[in-house]
C-alpha cells in the first residue's frame, strides 16, 4: 500500500506508544522449553509410575495401561517442544526498529528520526 | 481414605504433578518480570508475542470454568447439539474478529477496547463501558476462583477457603509479577495441561463404552435417545433436547451471541493485542478457532459417556449433578498418575479464566479508568506501578466476591449470566460504528446505553416472572436480539439529529476512512501463504462446517 496515512492521533495512546523503545520484551523467554520441559518431567514421571502398574488400576483404565502410554506421550510432546525451540530459535521479538524507532540494543537510546 | 462423594483417591506422586505444576507456574511469572520495564510491557507484553502463542492463550484464556466442566455438563444433558456452542457459536466470530475487526483494533494501536470506543464515538461512551467491564471483570474472577475452590474441596478435600486462598494468591504472584506475558505464556502451558487432563478421560471413558460406535448405541437407549446424537435434525421446530429454534440458533447464539463475546470481550481480544505486528494479531483468533473445533472431543464426549456410564447422573444437587460429569469420570477411570495429571488440568483451567479476568482488568482499569479521568499526564513507571496495585486489588475484591458466592451461589450465577448481555449491545454499538462512518459520537453512548438496559431489562422482567421464555438460553437469544436492534433503532434515529465527528478523527478506526495498513508491519516470512489470516480463517469455517456433517 503505498498511501500509508497516519491513524488519527490520540495523546495517551501515543505516549503509551513513544515508549515502546524502552520496551525490554525482547528479554522474554522462550515459553517452549517451558512446556517442554514441564512436559518432559512428567512424562518420566507418569511413565516410571506405568510401568510398575499393578493390575487393580490397570482394571480401573478398563485395561488400557494408561500410565504408560500417556506418560510416553507427554514425553514425546516435551521432547518434540524442545527439539522445536532447538532447531528454530525463536527470532527475537519485534525489535523497536521493526517498529520503525531506531534504536540499538533495546535499552534506552535515541528517539526515532522519523521512523514513521 | 474417603471413598464418599466426589473424593479423589489421590496419592502422594499425584500430588508431586500438582505442586510441580504450581512451581512451574510461579517461575513462569517470575522469569517474565525481566520483559517489564514499561507499562506496555506489563498491559501487552510490549506487544511483542508471535501468533501461535496468542493464539493458544485466546482459547485457554476461554477454557475457564464455564468452559470445562459447564461445556461436559451440557454434553450430559443436550447431547450432541452442544457442539453449536463452539462449530457456530465460536468459531464464525473468531475468524471474523481476525479478519475484518482485528485491523481497526491493532491498526489504531489502541490498548484495550474500551480505548476503541473513546476514539471512535467520545469519553462518556468509553466511560461506561470501561466501568461495566471492569466490574464484570472482577465479580467474574470472583465466581471463577470460588468454581475453582468447589472442585479442590470436592475432588482433594481441601476446605473451601484454603482453596480459595491458595488458588486467588497463584494467580496473584504470577500476574502481578510477570503481567500479562506471565499470564498468557501460562495460559500457554495451561492449554497444554489442561488437554493432557482431559485427553486420558476421553480415552479410557471410550474404551469403556465401546469405542464411537458403542457410545452412540448406548446414547440411543439413554434418556436423550436418538436425539441426542443429532446437531440439526428437529430444529425446525422447538422439540430437540436444546429447546431451540435453528432460527435461534444461527441468529441468536451463532450471531449476536457469539460475536458479541468473541469480538468485544477485552479479556479476549488483549491476548491479540499483545501479538508483535498485524498480522501475528489478526491470526490469533483464528489460530486458536483450531483447537476450538476440536475441543469438544475432550468435553462433550465425556459428557455423553457420563451421561451412559453413570447411573443416575442428573440429579438436581447432590454429587451427580450434570455439571460433575469430568470429575465423576476421574473418579470412576483414572488410576494414580495420569490422575494428577488430569486434576492438574481442571485446576489449571479455573486459573486460566480467572488469570483473564484479572489481567483485563487491571488494564483497563489503569489505561482507561486511572489514567483516562483520574491522574492524566505521569510518567509510564507511574502507570505500572498501578497496574500491579490494580492487580493486587482484583484479586483482593475476586477473593471477597468468591467468599460472598460462597454463600448465595444462586446469586452469583445471576450476575454471571447477567454480565454476559452486556455483551449483545457492545457488539451492535462497535460493528455499527466500524462500519457507518456517520455514526455520531452522541448517538455511540445512546446507543450502548439504551441496548445494555433492554438486555438488562428482559433478563430481569424473565427472572421476575414478568415475560415467558422456554429456557435460559431462549431468554438469552432474545434478550440479544433485542438489545442489538436496540442499538441500531437509536443510532439511526440520533445520528442524523447530532453533529458527525470529523473525518481526520476517525482514520484507522472506521471503514472506508484509510489510516490502516495490515502490512505495514509485516516480517520476514509473513508473506507465506500458510500465514495468510484470510485463508486460514476460511479453511476454519469449512472445517467447522464439515465436522457437522457426521453429527448433522
Amino acid at each position: 500500500m503505498d498511501n500509508r496515512s497516519e491513524p488519527a492521533r490520540d495523546p495517551l495512546v501515543s505516549g503509551a506508544e513513544s515508549e515502546q523503545r524502552r520496551s525490554a520484551a525482547a528479554r522474554l523467554f522462550d515459553i517452549r522449553r517451558v512446556i517442554g520441559g514441564l512436559f518432559a518431567v512428567y512424562g518420566i514421571i507418569v511413565t516410571l509410575m506405568g510401568i510398575f502398574d499393578n493390575q487393580a488400576e490397570i482394571d480401573k483404565a478398563q485395561g488400557v495401561r494408561i500410565n504408560l502410554w500417556a506418560g510416553l506421550a507427554m514425553l514425546g510432546f516435551g521432547l518434540l517442544m524442545l527439539l522445536w525451540q532447538w532447531i528454530r530459535p525463536a527470532e527475537p521479538p519485534a525489535s523497536p526498529e521493526e517498529r520503525g524507532v531506531l534504536d540499538g540494543s533495546g535499552d534506552s537510546g535515541p528517539g526515532s528520526p522519523g521512523g514513521r | 481414605m474417603d471413598g464418599g462423594g466426589l473424593r479423589l483417591n489421590m496419592n502422594a506422586l499425584d500430588y508431586v504433578l500438582l505442586a510441580l505444576y504450581f512451581v512451574t507456574v510461579l517461575g513462569v511469572g517470575f522469569a517474565a518480570r525481566r520483559a517489564i520495564r514499561t507499562s506496555v510491557d506489563f498491559f501487552l507484553s510490549g506487544r511483542s508475542l508471535p501468533a501461535w502463542v496468542t493464539g493458544l492463550a485466546f482459547v485457554s484464556a476461554n477454557l475457564g470454568a464455564l468452559e470445562i466442566i459447564g461445556m461436559a455438563a451440557n454434553g450430559a444433558q443436550y447431547g450432541v447439539m452442544t457442539v453449536h456452542y463452539y462449530w457456530i457459536g465460536a468459531v464464525p466470530a473468531m475468524v471474523f474478529l481476525g479478519i475484518v475487526m482485528m485491523p481497526f483494533y491493532y491498526g489504531s494501536k489502541v490498548r484495550s477496547v474500551p480505548e476503541y470506543l473513546r476514539l471512535r464515538f467520545n469519553r462518556p461512551t468509553h466511560l461506561l463501558n470501561a466501568i461495566s467491564f471492569a466490574v464484570a471483570q472482577v465479580l467474574i474472577a470472583g465466581v471463577n476462583l470460588y468454581a475453582l475452590a468447589l472442585v479442590m474441596q470436592a475432588l482433594l478435600g481441601w476446605p473451601l477457603w484454603v482453596a480459595i486462598i491458595v488458588g486467588a494468591a497463584i494467580v496473584l504472584v504470577y500476574i502481578t509479577i510477570g503481567g500479562l506475558s506471565g499470564a498468557i505464556y501460562n495460559e500457554v502451558l495451561q492449554f497444554f495441561v489442561i488437554l493432557a487432563g482431559l485427553i486420558p478421560v476421553t480415552v479410557i471413558g471410550l474404551v469403556k463404552v465401546g469405542g464411537v460406535s458403542g457410545l452412540m448405541d448406548a446414547v440411543r437407549d439413554s434418556r436423550l435417545g436418538e436425539a441426542g446424537l443429532h446437531a440439526w435434525q428437529d430444529t425446525g421446530s422447538t422439540a430437540n433436547p436444546l429447546g431451540a429454534h435453528w432460527l435461534g440458533i444461527v441468529f441468536g447464539l451463532g450471531f449476536v451471541l457469539s460475536f458479541g463475546y468473541w469480538t468485544t470481550n477485552f479479556a479476549e481480544v488483549q491476548r491479540a493485542l499483545s501479538a508483535k505486528n498485524m498480522s501475528a494479531a489478526r491470526r490469533t483468533p483464528i489460530i486458536a478457532a483450531y483447537p476450538k473445533l476440536l475441543i469438544p472431543a475432550v468435553t462433550v464426549i465425556p459428557g455423553l459417556i457420563a451421561l451412559v456410564t453413570v447411573k443416575g447422573l442428573g440429579a438436581p444437587s447432590g454429587d451427580l449433578q450434570y455439571n460433575n460429569a469430568i470429575p465423576l469420570l476421574m473418579r470412576d477411570l483414572l488410576p494414580n498418575g495420569v490422575l494428577g495429571v488430569a486434576v492438574t488440568g481442571l485446576i489449571a483451567s479455573f486459573m486460566a479464566g480467572m488469570a483473564a479476568n484479572v489481567s483485563g482488568f487491571n488494564t483497563v482499569f489503569t489505561y482507561d479508568i486511572w489514567q483516562a479521568y483520574v491522574r492524566r499526564d505521569r510518567p509510564d513507571a507511574y502507570y505500572l506501578r498501578i497496574g500491579r496495585y490494580a492487580t493486587i486489588a482484583a484479586v483482593v475484591i475476586g477473593i471477597g466476591t468468591a467468599f460472598i458466592a460462597a454463600g448465595f451461589s444462586n446469586i452469583m450465577n445471576y450476575i454471571q449470566a447477567l454480565f454476559s448481555v452486556f455483551n449483545a449491545p457492545l457488539f451492535g454499538t462497535f460493528i455499527i460504528g466500524m462500519f457507518w462512518k456517520r455514526m455520531s459520537a452522541l448517538a455511540g453512548f445512546w446507543s450502548l446505553l439504551s441496548g445494555t438496559v433492554v438486555a438488562v431489562g428482559t433478563y430481569l422482567l424473565y427472572k421476575g416472572g414478568v415475560i415467558h421464555f422456554n429456557s435460559d438460553l431462549e431468554e438469552s437469544f432474545w434478550g440479544a436480539g433485542l438489545a442489538f436492534a436496540t442499538v441500531a433503532v437509536v443510532a439511526a434515529i440520533l445520528t442524523p439529529l447530532t453533529a458527525p465527528k470529523r473525518d481526520e478523527d476517525l482514520r484507522g478506526l472506521v471503514y472506508g476512512m484509510g489510516g490502516i495498513d495490515v502490512k505495514g508491519d509485516v516480517l520476514a516470512g509473513d508473506a507465506a501463504w500458510y500465514r495468510s489470516p484470510l485463508l486460514l480463517g476460511v479453511i476454519a469455517l469449512v472445517l467447522a462446517v464439515v465436522l457437522y456433517i457426521p453429527v448433522f
